[in-house]
C-alpha cells in the first residue's frame, strides 16, 4: 500500500488510485460475509449462550447443537435436506434437458409456429412465476396431486428464462456448417442434437442447470403452499415451520440456526465448484440478441 | 423483450423449397420443443386461464327454498372490485413501493459499483471479493431472512451490541418504520452479487481499444467508467433492473419469515401475503385468483413500460 512514488502520468495519489477501490469493495465483500460469519458462530453456542455471551462470541454447543439438529422430530432435518436435494437436482436436470432441447429446436430449425412459441415463452419470462403457484396448486388439488412430491417438482422444470437462454446459445455457439455437414454425412436429427448440439452447448446449460438448481433450492412459497406433510418440505419450509415456532419455544432457535448453518455449506460450495464453468456474460449478452 | 435476430422467418406459406428438401425429418423440430411446449401449458397457460375464469365465479344465494343454496356462478368483476378496494391489499402495494424504493436502486447501484470496481486495473483482491459478494446468491431467502433476523433481535444483533455498549440502547431493526430497510437490506444482500456478476461479464465484453481511444483523449479512470462504461453496460443494468422489479413485487418469503419475529408486519403486509390469506385463511379462492391476476398484470404491465422507457437508451436511437 505504501509504495514511494508511483505517480508517472497521473496526478492522483496512490491512495486514491489503488486502495480507495479496494477498500470499497473490501466492505462490500465484508458486508456479504458477516451474516454468514455470525450464524456459523452462533450455530456453536448453547442454548444458554446465545442470548448471554457476546454474539460474537464462539460457544461451546456445537456438537450438543448438531445432535439436537438431527434428532429434531425424528430426524427431519435430514429428510428436508434429502427433499431439498431432489426438488433441486432431478429438477434442474430435468429443466436443463427440457431447455436444452427446446432453445436448439427454436434456435436451429425454421418450423410453422415457431414464433409463436418463440413469444409465448418471452411472455412467460415475465410472468412471476410465483403468482402462479396458487393456481397451480388449485388445479393440482383437483387432480388430487396436491401434497406430492411430483407437485413440487414438476411446475419447476419449465423455465421460460431457461429455454430463453439456451436459444440464445445455440444460435450462437453451433455453426450451422457443423450441422450441415453432419447430415451430408448421414447423422439423424437426435443424433446430431446429442453429439454435436449438446457438447457444445455445454457452458450454456451448465449456466441454466445452476440458475434452476439455486432456483428451486431457494424456493418458498411453492412448497410452502403445495405441500402439508412434514416430512415432504425442503429445507426452506422446514426452517420456517422451525422459526415460526421458535417464537412460543426458544429451544428451537438453536435448531434454527445450526440448520441454517448447515444448509448454506453444500451450496455454497457447489456454486464456487460451478463458478468456473458458466457463462453469465450469456444472460447480459442475450439481450443484444 | 427485446430486439431479437430478425431472421427472415419461412413459417406459414412455403418458405424456400431448397431449405425445405434438405431437411430429413420435418417433425424433428417438433420433438424437440414438445416437451418444453407440453409443460409450458399444463404449469404456465392453463394455471393463469384457470386463475382468470377462477376470478370471475363467487358463491352466491340462488334460488329455492328457505335456506337457499350457494352455489359458484359467474359474477363479473365482483372480485376484482372486492379485492382492489380492499385496504390491506392496497396498503400491501404501497409498502411494496416503500421497499421498492429502498432495495433495487441500492441493490443496482452497489451492484454496478462492485462490477467496476472489478473491471479496474487498480482494485486488489479482485477473486476474494468476487466470490464473497456473490455467496448470498446461494443462500435462500428465508435462511438469509433468518440470519438477519437474529442479528436485528435486539438480544442477539453485534450492531446494537455495539451501540448498547455505547450507551445509545439498541437499534429498533424490528420497528416501524426500519422494518422497511431491515427488509430491502436482506433483498439487497442477497441480489448485489448475482446483478455485478451480470454487469461485470457484460463489461468484460467491452473491446479494450474503446479505453484507450478514450485515454488518449486524456479521461481519467472515473471519466472512462462514467462516460463509456455505463452507457455501454446499460442492456445489463436494464436487465438487472428487470429482474429487480419483478422480484419486488413477489417479495412474500422474507415478511413472512420474519414475522415471528416482530409485530411490525401484519399479516397482510405485502399484496402475495393477502393472496394468500384470502386463499388459505379465508378460502375465498375467487378473491385469491382475482388478486393473482391482478398482481401478473401489474408485473407485466410494469415490466414493459420499464423496457419502453429504456429501449432507446439501450438499444441505440433506432
Amino acid at each position: 500500500m505504501s509504495q514511494p512514488t508511483l505517480a508517472h502520468d497521473t496526478v492522483r495519489t496512490p491512495f486514491l488510485s489503488k486502495a480507495l477501490p479496494t477498500a470499497v469493495i473490501l466492505v462490500g465483500a465484508i458486508y456479504c460475509l458477516v451474516p454468514v460469519a455470525w450464524v456459523i458462530v452462533a450455530s456453536t453456542k448453547s442454548r444458554s449462550e446465545l442470548f448471554t455471551t457476546f454474539t460474537f462470541a464462539p460457544g461451546s454447543g456445537l456438537v450438543d447443537n448438531l445432535k439436537d439438529l438431527f434428532a429434531y422430530g425424528g430426524g427431519q432435518y435430514g429428510s428436508w435436506a434429502l427433499n431439498s436435494l431432489l426438488y433441486a437436482g432431478v429438477g434442474s436436470v430435468l429443466s436443463v434437458i427440457v431447455s436444452a432441447m427446446a432453445g436448439y429446436g427454436l434456435a436451429k430449425y425454421q418450423f410453422r409456429g415457431r414464433n409463436l412459441v418463440f413469444y409465448a415463452i418471452l411472455a412467460g419470462v415475465l410472468i412471476p412465476g410465483i403468482t402462479l403457484a396458487i393456481p397451480q396448486y388449485l388445479l393440482m388439488s383437483k387432480l388430487g396431486f396436491a401434497g406430492s412430491y411430483a407437485s413440487v417438482l414438476l411446475p419447476m422444470i419449465v423455465s421460460p428464462f431457461g429455454i430463453y437462454l439456451c436459444r440464445v446459445f445455440a444460435t450462437a455457439a453451433v455453426p450451422v456448417e457443423t450441422i450441415e455437414a453432419a447430415r451430408l454425412d448421414g447423422a439423424g436429427e437426435a443424433r446430431i442434437f446429442t453429439n454435436i448440439g449438446i457438447p457444445m452447448m455445454l457452458p450454456g446449460m451448465v449456466t441454466v442447470f445452476m440458475l434452476q438448481f439455486v432456483g428451486i433450492w431457494n424456493n418458498f412459497l411453492l412448497p410452502f403452499i403445495m405441500l402439508s406433510d412434514q416430512n415432504k418440505y425442503p429445507i426452506t419450509v422446514g426452517l420456517y415451520t422451525l422459526l415460526s415456532k421458535g417464537s412460543g419455544e426458544p429451544a428451537l432457535y438453536s435448531i434454527a440456526i445450526i440448520g441454517a448453518a448447515v444448509s448454506i455449506i453444500p451450496l455454497v460450495a457447489l456454486l464456487l465448484f460451478l463458478q468456473r464453468f458458466w457463462r453469465l456474460d450469456l444472460i447480459s449478452g442475450g439481450l443484444k440478441g | 423483450m427485446t430486439t431479437t435476430t430478425t431472421m427472415p422467418t419461412t413459417t406459414s406459406t412455403g418458405g424456400t423449397t431448397r431449405t425445405r428438401s434438405r431437411r430429413r425429418s420435418p417433425i424433428a423440430p417438433y420433438v424437440f420443443v414438445a416437451p418444453a411446449v407440453v409443460l409450458y401449458l399444463a404449469f404456465l397457460l392453463v394455471p393463469m386461464l384457470y386463475s382468470v375464469y377462477l376470478s370471475f365465479r363467487g358463491l352466491r344465494l340462488v334460488e329455492g327454498g328457505a335456506f337457499g343454496k350457494r352455489q359458484e356462478v359467474f359474477i363479473g368483476l365482483g372480485n376484482y372490485v372486492s379485492a382492489i378496494t380492499d385496504r390491506d391489499f392496497l396498503a400491501g402495494f404501497g409498502r411494496l413501493a416503500v421497499y421498492g424504493a429502498i432495495a433495487v436502486p441500492l441493490t443496482l447501484g452497489l451492484a454496478l459499483v462492485f462490477a467496476l470496481l472489478l473491471d479496474l486495473g487498480a482494485t486488489r483482491a479482485k477473486r476474494f471479493s468476487r466470490t464473497a459478494i456473490f455467496i448470498p446468491y446461494a443462500v435462500p431467502g428465508v435462511v438469509a431472512t433468518l440470519m438477519w433476523g437474529f442479528m436485528y433481535l435486539p438480544l442477539t444483533s453485534p450492531f446494537s451490541y455495539v451501540t448498547e455498549q455505547l450507551g445509545w440502547g439498541t437499534i429498533p431493526f424490528l420497528e416501524n418504520p426500519e422494518i422497511f430497510g431491515s427488509i430491502a437490506n436482506i433483498a439487497i444482500w442477497g441480489g448485489v452479487g448475482f446483478n455485478m456478476i451480470i454487469i461485470y461479464t457484460s463489461l468484460r465484453g467491452i473491446p479494450s481499444e474503446l479505453y484507450d481511444a478514450a485515454r488518449i483523449d486524456g479521461a481519467n479512470e472515473w471519466q472512462i467508467a462514467w462516460r463509456v462504461k455505463v452507457p455501454l453496460v446499460t442492456p445489463a443494468l436494464v436487465l438487472t433492473g428487470l429482474f429487480a422489479l419483478i422480484g419486488t413485487l413477489q417479495v412474500y418469503g422474507e415478511p413472512t419469515t420474519l414475522r415471528p419475529m416482530t409485530s411490525a408486519i401484519s399479516q397482510t403486509w405485502v399484496p402475495l401475503m393477502t393472496i394468500y390469506r384470502d386463499a388459505f385463511v379465508r378460502d375465498d379462492l375467487p378473491r385469491a385468483a382475482a388478486g393473482s391476476v391482478f398482481l401478473a398484470v401489474c408485473t407485466v404491465a410494469l415490466s414493459v413500460i420499464l423496457l419502453r422507457l429504456t429501449q432507446k437508451r439501450a438499444f441505440g436511437e433506432s
